[in-house]
């Protein structure tokens, strides 16, 4: 009877967990819905605080921060830090936040020659300059993963990770387990 | 358990059958050492590496193949033997080494090297043909590596398209020097070496006077064009002809798949 009280009137805290996307393409956030049927399960034990499934602009104090993409811009930087800040745990998901991934393929080249391509000389293309307005964030030089930038707890690679690996993951953090992955759910590509 | 070869004389294959005979147990005890614990029969003249692989127990290596000579240079294959680091396929089975394998702190040793190797280069999988057929990805799965850890490099290595059959991305290259050994030994071609300076610029090179692949009578056909660990020496046209998700290491760990003829 005391436990059925306990469990109505103080139902065990919620995992508050924030996620983002920077330099990535919601590939992570959409296998992250792969779960399917069990995020209703999983909504039982977290809350979200900012992400693109709530609309939140800013973060505020969370249990777990999952990032995707890796940085290509000024305001990536921005919202890790941000994230971080705020995050007790924070997790590198997918192949671009923990290498860089598909944009960092712009690596060897020089930003000014990329973009001069894309909006001034590349055949078919509008050519109209290369976009100059103060509210778009600036390209960095390089793409980094995220862990050139800030401490990183967890990495769960994959483009994108399996679903199974994001729940077998989330399922071990939730239970104070360390998160393994094991053969089959491991994966690079 | 065999032990003859050709250079050992008649009067010894003689006194060695006299000894079998007289002590079957102990000679059989002669060749074996231990691996983790387990026993490991060997002929002499093997390496650990050998003994180990022909035996299906798996020791992670890279640079190591069954068909060529140890090359020694990745250093994945390091094991403790009788608690000194050594590389496992150049030192000699002897009877009774207590060799330590799969250890938290050889493997994590191992894993550093990996990630070391996945920072220096370009290992981008999701784009990578070879992905799921890869050595260098299969071992850091087998090693639970989770991240590059260091810094990245992003070098800058053009790849070279010049071959009506052959794709190089050198991006990939992790200085294993099969290829090199394989046109060299099996193909008598020697079309590739190990070149370049710092870590940014070794990797193999090609041996014709413009450097691409088209100007050497390199064929698909030749050993060196199916060696490769990874997804530098590429076959044109044959992309994805297994998806993923089917390929070699998609199946079943590295680990257990090891053979007499494990690359």
């Amino acid at each position: 009877m005391n436990a059925l009280i306990n469990a109505t009137l103080f139902p065990p805290k919620k995992l508050r967990v924030a996620t983002t996307s920077l330099a990535g393409c919601f590939g992570c956030h959409m296998s992250f819905l792969d779960i399917d049927e069990r995020i209703l399960k999983l909504i039982e034990l977290i809350e979200f605080d900012r992400s693109p499934l709530t609309d939140i602009k800013h973060c505020g104090p969370c249990d777990l921060g999952l990032i995707e993409g890796g940085l290509c811009n000024a305001e990536n930087v921005h919202v890790l830090r941000e994230f971080r800040t705020h995050c007790k745990i924070l997790v590198a998901v997918g192949a671009c936040a923990i290498n860089g991934g598909l944009p960092a393929q712009r690596n060897h080249l020089d930003l000014r020659d990329v973009l001069e391509e894309v909006y001034q000389t590349e055949p078919g293309l509008s050519h109209g300059g290369v976009p100059n307005d103060p509210e778009l964030p600036l390209p960095l030089n390089k793409v980094h993963p995220i862990h050139e930038v800030v401490k990183v707890d967890y990495f769960l690679p994959g483009c994108p990770p399996p679903a199974d690996a994001i729940w077998k993951f989330l399922t071990d953090l939730l239970a104070g387990r360390t998160p393994t992955l094991g053969h089959g759910l491991l994966h690079y590509d | 358990m065999k032990t003859s070869n050709s250079e050992v004389s008649v009067q010894a294959n003689a006194r060695e059958a006299r000894v079998k005979a007289d002590r079957p147990a102990e000679t059989k005890a002669n060749n074996i050492f231990q691996l983790d614990g387990e026993d490991i029969p060997f002929r002499p003249g093997q390496t650990i590496m050998q003994a180990a692989t022909h035996h299906g127990t798996y020791i992670p290596h890279l640079c190591w193949h069954p068909d060529f000579s140890a090359h020694g240079s990745c250093k994945l294959c390091t094991v403790k033997v009788n608690g000194r680091f050594g590389s496992s396929c150049t030192i000699a089975a002897q009877p009774g080494l207590d060799v330590e394998n799969r250890t938290a702190e050889l493997d994590d040793k191992r894993r550093t090297l990996l990630q070391m190797l996945f920072v220096e280069g370009n290992h981008f999988c999701p784009s990578c043909e070879k992905s799921g057929n890869c050595a260098l990805q299969a071992t850091a799965y087998e090693l639970n590596m989770m991240s590059p850890h260091f810094d990245m490099f992003y070098p800058d290595r053009p790849v070279d398209a010049s071959h009506p059959d052959i794709l190089l991305d050198f991006n990939r290259c992790i200085m294993c020097a099969l290829c090199v050994a394989a046109s060299r030994d099996v193909d008598g071609k020697n079309i590739f070496y190990m070149g370049g300076r710092g870590l940014l610029g070794r990797r193999v090179h090609i041996s014709s006077e413009s450097g691409k692949l088209a100007d050497t009578d390199f064929a698909v056909t030749d050993r060196a064009a199916s060696i490769c660990p990874v997804g530098v020496i590429l076959p044109k046209r044959k992309g994805f002809a297994v998806p993923i998700g089917q390929r070699t290491y998609d199946l079943a760990p590295i680990s257990k798949q090891v053979r007499d003829t494990t690359p």
